[in-house]
């Protein structure tokens, strides 16, 4: 009763945020909406026993991806105002598809059936199972070459951003470091005779 | 009891969200990959539920890789987002027209 309870209550908070999301005035909004639907979905995920799954997602998605929009949003000067001119034109077609989107997935889910039986809970994980050892001996054997894929995909995006948003700017005056090390004395230090402060004679009385 | 079919009506109903989401703020580049996490998250609700009910963890592995992947994908959607802006002082899709015939 209990799960049930706190199932529906997350469940109205996670479509509440969803709905934030798509509707808010402002992107810094829409952003904050995702943060508590990624919140609300790990702990959806707790409910149903994934949780290295649902830490993940916070760690992810709120601690990384979310913080890059938030600064993105906030680092573009965007004219709220003028984009969301003459927005509601395809907004009746957006929301009859996504009405018959619902309709028809939860036509098929509640009256239709997979050829598996999902009227029935979960099976109850033992209390002293660890679902992060179980991901971990899946995903280091029998995953393995696509987990090191992955971390290629990772090494992938870290060059594109990095190439995409570098850029020289003029009169940026940046270090060399080669250079500086491959100095020698003779380029910086000129000994010339003749010029500098003069040893004076004693000074003379002028008597 | 929490059953298969309330998750995956959740997940359904994120699913949609995302869609209407899409037709609503469709000049707006950053709303729209707003949008396509909400819906990478939609489908990932189905792969854990399914995974769960169904006592297999590849779909929970296969959760992992997704994040992955969408990850890489909004960190170099930014980027290209941050370049676009500072090229043409505006994300608005309708200014994004130079390949039009």
């Amino acid at each position: 009763m209990l799960v049930q309870l706190l199932f529906y209550g997350f469940s109205a908070i996670l479509i509440a945020a969803a709905l934030g999301v798509i509707v808010a005035r402002n992107p810094v909004y829409s952003a904050l909406s995702l943060v508590l639907a990624f919140f609300t979905s790990a702990a959806l995920w707790l409910l149903i026993e994934a949780e290295f799954l649902a830490i993940v997602l916070v760690l992810v998605y709120v601690g990384a991806v979310m913080v890059l929009f938030l600064f993105v949003v906030m680092m573009l000067d965007i004219n709220v105002e003028e984009i969301k001119r003459g927005v509601t034109r395809y907004a009746g077609l957006g929301w009859f598809i996504a009405f018959a989107v619902i309709a028809q997935m939860v036509a098929v889910f509640w009256f239709r059936g997979f050829g598996i039986d999902a009227t029935q809970g979960m099976a109850l994980l033992p209390a002293d199972h660890s679902n992060t050892r179980a991901l971990g001996e899946v995903l280091y054997t029998q995953y393995v070459y696509p987990f090191e894929l992955a971390a290629m995909v990772l090494l992938v995006a870290i060059i594109a951003a990095i190439t995409l948003t570098m850029r020289k700017r003029p009169g940026l005056k940046p270090q060399d470091v080669a250079k500086q090390v491959a100095v020698r004395r003779e380029d910086r230090v000129r000994l010339v005779k003749g010029v500098g402060p003069k040893t004076d004679p004693a000074p003379e009385s002028d008597t | 009891m929490i059953t298969l079919q309330h998750m995956l009506t959740l997940s359904a109903i994120l699913f949609s969200l995302s869609i209407a989401g899409i037709f609503l703020n469709r000049k707006n580049v950053i709303l729209l990959l707003m949008c396509i996490e909400l819906m990478l998250l939609a489908v990932n609700f189905s792969f854990v539920s399914f995974s769960r009910y169904l006592g297999d963890l590849d779909g929970q592995v296969f959760v992992f890789f997704v994040l992955t992947v969408a990850a890489a994908e909004s960190a170099i959607g930014l980027a290209i987002l941050v370049v676009l802006f500072r090229e043409r002082r505006s994300i608005n899709v309708e200014d994004l027209d130079t390949l039009k015939g």
